[in-house]
């Protein structure tokens, strides 16, 4: 049986749980959010991606009601935020810094909000030994947050915010103080809790790898504006522009001009060399002006002149980068513009033949690129 | 070898300068007045040798501090002082709290200043400022005329020489012992903590009991001992700002010594005042300790 793929965005019949309704916000003469709007639905693991200072914390933090909208709207399941408090929203936040209270135990941490909400004692246990198991930690229960390790906090904060059964958990830079293995284990258990609990997830990361990995949806933010929104295949594959291109993993970008040639375009790149063709199903104007992004894994690159690539360059291997299971290389073209191409290294060292400053074809179908306008 | 050098000058430090005279108070506290100088007998005569030590042990005795039970004025005396250093330091917890809470809230650049201003009094004399205070709570002082000018009284207050203007005038003095520590563990305190208690329902006011202030309960126990211990000795506020009811063992301590030239029962009053003094210090140090675990 196929699983039915889970896209609330298109469909129109169904309920944002957070809707931005045309919010700004202002620190002083800094804006942080310019007049942003955007749903997120139920269910979703939503991740607002971006360079540090693009406003994606201040929107993490509007949610939770730590700073309110100079101008504009936020509604969670359709109620106006404006006025309700941190403590009155069905939010919780799981902070960079975990912020755990040093004072009291585990078990204590995440029973906390669950005594302000004036549960019932059993009520509470069971809840903190549910909450336990799920993030694994029944043996740490009765420790002191600084008797765990970083990944331990991590998840006790994970199940201090998640206790409430929260409508909306925020995650802020969640993983950010883990080391690249524990990350990468991390981010599937999260994606595990997610789809248990069911609840909405909105994370805030500057790792694109991470928001790749984890997220249905991914925003990527430039100076408090939304750039693209799209599933993480999207934004790869179909990013809408240069930014968003360069931002998400490595790419070649080509200036040139179009012209309309079959179904697609021709586009003249560099004088003397032959017009790269590209299929789109976007439409530019003759002439105008375009820019053809290509991802290094997309690029082939071979000693012989292929004979059936729809674009093929001649260059130089500049400089060979080896990452084990990939290399890049990157080959100066005859006008001077440097381009990656990445290949898969399938065969061991000693038999590949490719070295500096070898004389090479760089290569691509003419499905491969995409072509955008800025 | 320098290992050695260099752990024996704390050492000899100590010895000089408290091990030393406290045994010289001890030895006078086991000792019986006399119209001599020193006034008390008996002395150490070495030119007598060993018999002339001797001579000099047997007449030690406990004698004044069967005394000091004996008249009910000391144990007063020490009560009092434990109660009114108590007191004292309650309050100058309530005043001091919301201070040092006042300036860890405050915006950084404005920090430096806020601290200058707790430490500023310090570079005056302490006995200055504690008179200034007679100045200020005197039947013609500054606080009364400023009260009767407003309208708000038409007779004096009598403040000075009363057990309130101690409180006042050790309030202010120990003030800044009791900001600073409380201070330091405040300004440590990590802001997301309250934000997350916060998230998690608390109230502010809520966030405040459950977070604030066990977090920075090292700096108030730290800030209590430090009242606490030199106010029990206290002499100079409640002889200069206290009344005739005012008991304090302090107090009684000078008298003794420089009323009554009896520096035998003097002695025994502050050899007993500091084993006294010996519990909270303790308990003090182990607080301490505790704290530098935690952090270290």
């Amino acid at each position: 049986m196929a699983q039915t793929v889970f896209a609330p965005w298109d469909d129109p019949n169904e309920k944002p749980l957070i809707q931005f309704r045309n919010v700004t916000k202002r620190f002083g003469d800094f804006t942080a959010i310019d007049n942003l709007s955007q749903d997120i639905y139920a269910r979703e693991f939503f991740a607002l991606l971006g360079p540090s200072g693009c406003g994606k914390t201040t929107m993490m933090r509007m949610l939770a009601g730590f700073e309110t909208p100079t101008e504009g709207q936020i509604l969670i399941a359709g109620q106006d935020m404006a006025g309700v408090s941190p403590n009155k929203r069905p939010v919780n936040m799981m902070f960079q810094s975990y912020a755990l209270f040093p004072h009291i135990s585990v078990w204590e941490n995440i029973a906390f909000g669950l005594k302000r909400e004036g549960m019932e004692k059993a009520k509470i246990d069971a809840r903190v030994t549910e909450m336990l198991r799920l993030t694994r930690l029944e043996r740490f229960a009765r420790r002191k947050p600084h008797q765990i390790s970083g990944g331990q906090r991590q998840r006790v904060a994970l199940a201090r915010s998640l206790a409430k059964a929260p409508k909306l958990l925020l995650l802020d830079e969640p993983l950010g103080a883990l080391d690249a293995k524990l990350r990468q284990d991390t981010q599937f258990e999260l994606m595990d809790i997610q789809e248990k609990t069911g609840t909405t997830f909105v994370i805030v990361t500057h790792d694109q790898e991470e928001a790749m990995t984890v997220a249905s949806r991914v925003a990527v933010m430039d100076e408090g504006q939304i750039m693209q929104v799209a599933t993480p295949a999207v934004i790869y594959e179909q990013p809408n522009s240069v930014y968003v291109a360069d931002f998400i993993g490595d790419v070649n970008i080509i200036e040139g001009a179009a012209t309309p040639q079959g179904d697609g375009y021709d586009i003249a790149w560099a004088e003397g060399q032959p017009v790269l063709h590209v299929k789109t199903g976007k439409s530019f104007a003759p002439g105008q002006k375009c820019f053809l992004a290509i991802r290094p894994e997309k690029v082939g690159i071979s000693a012989e002149e292929p004979t059936d690539a729809a674009n093929k360059v001649q260059g130089q291997i500049i400089d060979i980068a080896y990452l084990g299971n990939l290399s890049t290389y990157h080959v100066q073209l005859a006008d001077g513009t440097m381009m990656k191409a990445q290949i898969a290294n399938t065969r061991r060292l000693s038999r590949r033949s490719l070295t500096w400053e070898d004389h090479v074809w760089l290569s691509w179908t003419d499905t491969a690129p995409v072509l955008l306008e800025s | 070898m320098r290992r050695l050098v260099l752990i024996s000058v704390p050492y000899l430090w100590l010895l000089a300068l408290f091990l030393i005279p406290f045994l010289i108070v001890l030895k006078i506290s086991l000792s019986d007045t006399a119209l001599a100088i020193p006034p008390y007998l008996p002395t150490l005569d070495l030119s007598e040798g060993w018999v002339g030590i001797k001579a000099f042990f047997a007449e030690l005795d406990f004698e004044n501090f069967r005394f000091l039970t004996e008249d009910d004025l000391y144990w007063k005396a020490y009560l009092s002082s434990l109660q009114i250093a108590a007191i004292s330091t309650l309050l100058t917890l309530l005043v001091g709290y919301p201070i040092a809470y006042g300036m860890a809230m405050a915006p950084d650049q404005w920090r430096p200043t806020l601290m200058m201003l707790v430490i500023l009094p310090f570079w005056t004399s302490f006995l200055i400022r504690v008179y200034s205070w007679m100045g200020i709570l005197s039947s013609e002082g500054v606080l009364n005329q400023f009260l009767s000018w407003i309208g708000l009284i038409d007779q004096p207050l009598t403040i000075l020489n009363t057990n309130t203007a101690v409180y006042i005038g050790i309030v202010y003095t120990y003030l800044p012992f009791m900001i600073l520590p409380i201070y330091a563990t405040l300004e440590k305190l990590d802001g997301s903590l309250l934000e997350a208690a916060e998230d998690l329902g608390c109230s502010r006011l809520s966030a405040f009991w459950l977070v604030t202030i066990p977090l920075s309960k090292q700096g108030i126990i730290a800030g209590c001992f430090l009242v606490f211990i030199p106010v029990i000795g206290e002499f100079v506020i409640p002889s200069l700002l206290g009344g005739s009811g005012t008991l304090m063992i302090g107090k009684v301590l000078w008298e003794e010594f420089f009323n009554n030239r009896d520096w035998p029962v003097a002695s025994a009053v502050a050899v007993l005042l500091l084993l006294i003094l010996i519990i909270p210090i303790i308990l003090f140090q182990r607080n301490e300790q505790k704290q530098r675990e935690r952090e270290g």
